[in-house]
């Protein structure tokens, strides 16, 4: 008699890989990693129907450590595979992870274009406000009177508004959270998940090597007072006005989905690749 | 056996007598919840004493107990990955002691949720007890460093219990249940005499050099 197994429950240790991560010991991208499985775990899908596509940088290591399908891409580049991804597999929930570097700078230009079509991802970028697997270079977050050997008296320049831009360039979804609060930012990060459209997920996750004084943030960051709107002109004023430690989600828009039918695969692997026969 | 094994022997019977009268009640075929129906309809957040911070005091005993897994199974998820962490950076003494308070927690949980008769973890409350983002035995991610001594990561672990004793004994005082009181000062105590054995095995590891930090190849930048 054939017996059918139940259904063993998904955790967190679903979507988790055998590897080990490589980050720096106190990195917050550990915990932004235990995030990521646990809002998975709560979406409760298959890892074989999720997608973790990332650049390149600290950060951009995730898709290794999860057990889910991975594309490791090129430096800020995430997005653009990504949307490819997600535009023809429709039926999979693609997640894309990021640090500031290759998001801000390097894929700066995708990240507006990627808001702009509303695309049905979750784009979660680790914002430690330096270039960590580059030794500490400032980039586009980095606080202008940061002093380094590498940027002596500082870079001088105006610091990069993700949320703000973001939400101007059409993103549903905006939302702030802090890797030293795991179970706060998975609940975000399910919510992002859940919503339609291209998702904005800022994580404030400390660097301990380049930036020690980032350990502070655990008593900067606090919960946003206000609930989530829609209304993006009011959003944009609160994220304008914030004082960058606000966690929580800060809008939630209405905006259809590019494109507006998901559902199935409109053609198979096979089909896919008779496109490139020769 | 390790100042922790022991640590876990006499946990063991604490916990017992901690959920006691949960034991009692489900044998009577009253769950905790029934038996206290004497809960106010709101959880009281108010600090017991001035200089504390506010907590939430359980409703009920099952509620104290689903903190209490909470706490532990958390803590024990840290030190895993503080563990895993060290693992890859070679500091294999740290690792292997990050690895036994893993194992020490877990080990706390099971007994729990064996305690309570429940088969697997219950749907953790809405909003946790404590103040801040993660629990009171939960280390901080970013305390740890790659050069870190056993005596260190000692240190941070005794935190964790003083944090955890404290936060069990505002519980207690906040607490308007009888059986949520009893139960959070034996919880209470049993963090006390992991505070003293962690004391203890503090003194039989030497103590860190000034330069345990000094790293030949650092990561950072250096003319």
């Amino acid at each position: 008699m054939n017996e059918i197994a139940s259904p063993v429950p998904r955790t967190a240790q679903t979507y988790k890989s055998a590897y080990k991560p490589i980050w720096c010991p106190g990195c917050g991208d550990y915990s932004v990693l235990s995030s990521i499985t646990k809002a998975l775990a709560m979406i409760g899908r298959a890892p074989e129907d999720v997608a973790v596509v990332s650049g390149i940088g600290c950060s951009s290591r995730i898709p290794a450590y999860t057990a889910c399908y991975g594309f490791h891409g090129v430096h800020g580049r995430s997005l653009a595979a990504a949307t490819g991804l997600k535009v023809a597999r429709p039926d999979l929930t693609v997640l894309v992870a990021s640090g500031d570097g290759d998001g801000y700078s390097i894929g700066g230009n995708h990240f507006l274009h990627a808001c702009r079509r509303n695309v049905d991802l979750t784009y979660i970028v680790m914002d430690n406000h330096v270039y960590g697997m580059t030794k500490g270079q400032p980039s586009p977050t980095t606080e202008p009177d940061w002093d380094s050997k590498l940027s002596p008296g500082g870079t001088g320049l105006r610091v990069f508004h993700p949320l703000v831009i973001a939400l101007a360039a059409g993103a549903n979804f905006v939302a702030r959270a802090f890797s030293g609060d795991p179970n706060g930012t998975a609940e975000i990060l399910a919510q992002a998940i859940r919503h339609p459209g291209f998702s904005f997920v800022e994580i404030l996750s400390p660097c301990v090597t380049f930036r020690q004084e980032q350990r502070e943030w655990k008593h900067q960051a606090h919960p946003a007072p206000v609930a989530a709107t829609d209304d993006p002109s009011r959003a944009a004023r609160r994220i304008m006005t914030d004082d960058g430690f606000n966690i929580g989600v800060l809008y939630a828009g209405n905006r259809t989905p590019y494109p507006a039918a998901s559902g199935k695969a409109k053609c198979s692997p096979a089909d896919l690749e008779t496109e490139f026969a020769l | 056996m390790s100042p922790v094994s022991k640590a876990k022997a006499k946990t063991k019977t604490k916990t017992k007598s901690a959920s006691g009268a949960a034991g009692k009640r489900r044998a009577t075929g009253k769950s905790a919840t029934a038996a206290a129906t004497a809960a106010p309809r709101k959880a009281p957040l108010a600090a017991a004493r001035a200089d504390e911070p506010a907590v939430r005091a359980p409703r009920t005993l099952e509620e104290l107990m689903r903190q209490a897994l909470v706490m532990e199974s958390e803590a024990a998820q840290r030190y895993a990955e503080l563990a895993d962490a060290m693992d890859t950076h070679n500091n294999r003494e740290v690792a292997e002691l990050f690895r036994k308070m893993a194992e020490i927690e877990g080990k706390h949980a099971a007994q729990i949720l064996s305690m309570m008769g429940w088969a697997e973890p219950p749907p953790p409350s809405n909003k946790p007890g404590w103040e801040g983002f993660e629990g009171p035995e939960t280390v901080s991610s970013d305390e740890v460093h790659y050069l870190m001594q056993p005596y260190h990561a000692l240190q941070l672990a005794l935190i964790n219990e003083q944090r955890a004793e404290r936060f069990f004994a505002q519980l207690s005082r906040a607490a308007r249940v009888q059986s949520v009181r009893k139960a959070a000062r034996e919880l209470q105590a049993e963090e006390h005499e992991h505070v003293a054995l962690v004391r203890a095995w503090m003194k039989r590891v030497p103590r860190p050099d000034r330069d345990w930090a000094d790293d030949p190849d650092p990561a950072r930048y250096t003319d």
